[in-house]
């Protein structure tokens, strides 16, 4: 049986000073900002902010410095990302680019895709989304069926990816395409590609969620002309470096601190001296936190390590977007207040949108039966 | 896990694998102390890790004793191995020698107190502890009471108290001890060393080492068990609601051991209540969960007394409750973060 490799991880001194920075600059951009207004965490789409956030420096922390990056550890960046995330920062703008399409570009892409697209990622400038499920491919994502034939000097596209999120506002996707068909081996004759979004014969229609909001989207390709120069990596490599990038998507904090704004505001409501009842409810929801938070530092230092802990990011994910979904359903259990939109006290609006936004948390980014498949195979059951 | 550390977890492993068997745990629930392996564990240095070689230990850090108590609890060993490294420890750090053999502590429970009443040069014991552990069958025990209106800590020998024998569920002795004016071998102020409330912190944080230690081995047996068993012409890891069940009891076993080894970390660096108590109530939650999945993938077979995985599953239904159960650190937790304010929340949690 494979074990669990989670060592406790030490932030360096380096990674504190960060800390205080990033603090620093959250109270001066977003001061006043609201607890609804917060309660959107990564959801939240805001070019500004994310331009200011990376003129301050904090996007593309860790890559070199020559595509624009800051060179600084893995772990800084988890600093900047656990206080952004903590302080309802909205990072929508850049958070895709940040986290996955920038290194997933650093580590196959061209010289020349790396000059043109990090620089302007890292200034903030860039919104990537992620082309991945199509309408009858979503958690068994091998089985996509979009295809991008070899034509004169590139690439062309036919086909749709649904699910993805902020298309209509981004600037650019990478998405995976088959290249070629491989009877009986699906995960073979996939590639990656950059696809800028405003290509000819790219059709964007919205999909509204059902708190009402445009997140989603459904992209047709028809005739897409997509240049050679846009290829990421390999043509035929798409399946491995798509798990790649998975990695990437799966373990940063914001795997479990989609509610944290519930939880403080529900601090905020039971007062300095609570009862007895909020008051074991607050210390067990901080003991739960305080130790995903641990498990998410433990991720991010092997990942600083240079080790690939696919395994690990996948319990974190899978524990901690149960604990995100558990913090609607206690506060349900004891106070018995309502879920509210647009009107209430900040409290119940904050409620409100996490009872509805919380289904999403354990189905973006690969569902929790996806990721316990992963860890029941880490476990060697499967 | 450093190499000091790698080495002393696979003494462990070695030495109980060997020791702790079935039938060991079984004589032990009825009542047998199981001396030879008391023996093994005092002569490899196992039962005193983070106590200073100057008073008999191994001059470890509480980090090495972390390593021992998992393997206590990942093998179910029916020895007070925690109760003696705590007792030792709150001696130690009060300038007491530490006598050989086994030890207890008391009180247990966070509302007892018990009184030490001046005698001539010397002191005088009263008072009742409920439900500690090995209490009519260990050495010495170790109390912290109240003397002169100070915290003392005083070393009492066994038997010297009325006991009232009872166990927990794993069948482990829990034992009402009534001191009435009991003779004290040696006492003194509590060392400046020691953190408020020493014995429970303490107590919490070895249980909870302990029950990691437990859930880690309730997910390799329930793996082993699940890869064996053959139901409807396949082994039981085939089907998906298994696995996926066992990919939650792995999930909960990572949190409890990572919760657990961040309070003997923040023990080392001298300041845990907060640690403590978030390891006492994560790998409590996680116990009940963890047992409870156990036994489903076990089926029928595994609710039987001649299979193993009760040893385990009956201790940490027990451990989750003692040395305060999770609504007593919750409930305290609770407080403290609250009277801190909202907006203090998530400093605090990366201050920690």
């Amino acid at each position: 049986m494979a074990t669990f490799n989670f060592e406790l991880g030490e932030l360096p001194p380096e990674a504190q000073k960060v800390r205080e920075e990033i603090r620093d600059f959250l109270a001066r951009t977003l001061g006043g900002t609201s607890a609804t207004k917060r309660a959107l965490s990564w959801g939240g789409f805001d070019r500004e902010f994310s331009r200011k956030l990376g003129e301050a420096g904090f996007i593309g922390m860790t890559w070199p410095k020559k595509y624009g990056g800051h060179e600084r550890s893995a772990l800084e960046r988890y600093v900047v990302l656990e206080e952004t995330l903590a302080a309802g920062a909205p990072t929508s703008a850049h958070w895709v680019a940040d986290r996955q399409s920038g290194p997933l570009l650093l580590r196959f892409g061209t010289e020349e895709q790396r000059r043109r697209f990090l620089p302007r990622i890292a200034k903030g400038e860039l919104a990537f989304a992620i082309g991945m499920s199509e309408p009858d491919s979503g958690s068994d994502l091998a089985s996509i069926r979009t295809r991008a034939e070899r034509v004169e000097g590139g690439y062309r596209v036919n086909g749709t990816k649904i699910w993805t999120s902020n298309a209509h506002i981004s600037d650019y996707a990478i998405a995976l395409f088959r290249t070629k068909v491989v009877p009986d081996k699906k995960h073979e004759g996939l590639s990656q590609f950059l696809v800028d979004l405003k290509s000819e014969g790219i059709g964007i229609r919205p999909i509204i969620d059902l708190a009402g909001g445009h997140h989603f989207n459904e992209v047709h390709f028809q005739n897409v002309f997509v240049p050679d120069d846009m290829l990421v990596g390999k043509d035929g490599d798409g399946w491995k470096q798509v798990t790649t990038e998975l990695a990437f998507e799966r373990s940063g904090p914001e795997r479990y601190l989609s509610s944290v704004q519930l939880v403080i505001e529900l601090i905020r409501e039971a007062g300095a001296e609570p009862g007895e009842r909020a008051a074991v409810v607050i210390g067990r929801l901080t003991a739960h936190m305080a130790t995903l938070r641990q498990m998410s530092l433990s991720v991010a230092g092997m990942l600083q390590a240079g080790q690939n802990p696919n395994l690990e990011a996948a319990v974190v994910k899978d524990v901690g977007t149960s604990f995100e979904q558990e913090i609607p359903e206690v506060v349900h259990a004891l106070l018995g207040i309502e879920p509210r939109l647009g009107s209430g006290s900040q409290f119940e609006r904050v409620f409100g949108y996490l009872v509805e936004h919380a289904p999403s948390f354990s189905l973006r980014g690969g569902t929790r039966e996806v990721l316990r498949g992963i860890i029941a195979r880490g476990l060697g059951l499967r | 896990m450093n190499d000091t550390r790698t080495l002393l977890a696979d003494t462990c492993t070695r030495l109980f694998t060997a020791e702790v068997t079935p039938a060991l745990i079984e004589a032990a629930e009825k009542g047998v102390w199981p001396a030879a392996l008391w023996q093994i564990l005092e002569e490899n240095g196992l039962t005193l890790p983070q106590i200073p070689e100057s008073r008999g230990g191994a001059g470890g850090a509480w980090g090495d004793a972390h390593v021992v108590l998992a393997a206590c609890g990942r093998f179910a060993v029916p020895l007070p191995v925690a109760e003696t490294m705590i007792g030792a420890w709150l001696l130690s750090e009060s300038g007491l020698n530490v006598p050989l053999g086994p030890l207890t502590v008391a009180p247990v429970r966070p509302a007892e107190k018990l009184a030490l009443a001046r005698e001539g040069a010397g002191w005088r014991l009263s008072g009742t502890a409920v439900r500690v552990p090995w209490g009519a069958s260990a050495g010495h025990v170790v109390v912290l009471a109240e003397g002169d209106g100070k915290p003392m800590v005083a070393l009492v020998k066994g038997g010297t108290a009325k006991a009232e024998p009872d166990v927990n569920l794993a069948q482990e002795a829990r034992d009402t001890l009534e001191w009435t004016g009991a003779p004290v071998l040696s006492a003194a102020a509590a060392g400046a060393g020691l953190p408020t409330g020493a014995l429970m912190l303490a107590g919490a944080m070895a249980r909870s080492a302990q029950m990691a230690g437990g859930l880690e081995s309730l997910l390799s047996q329930s793996v082993k068990y699940v890869a064996e068993r053959v139901q409807f012409g396949r082994p039981l890891a085939s089907f998906q609601a298994i696995q996926h069940q066992l990919a939650l009891l792995a999930g909960h076993t990572a949190a409890a051991g990572i919760a657990a080894q961040k309070g003997f970390a923040a023990m080392d660096a001298g300041d845990a209540g907060f640690e403590i108590a978030c390891a006492k109530i994560r790998t409590g939650e996680a116990s009940g969960l963890g047992a409870g999945i156990a036994h489903q993938c076990h089926g029928a077979i595994g609710f039987t007394y001649e299979h193993t995985l009760h040893f385990v599953t009956r201790r940490l239904w027990s451990w989750r409750a003692e040395f305060g159960a999770e609504a007593y650190w919750a409930a305290a937790l609770g407080r403290e973060v609250a009277a801190r304010g909202a907006d203090a929340l998530w400093p605090y949690l990366t201050s920690r």
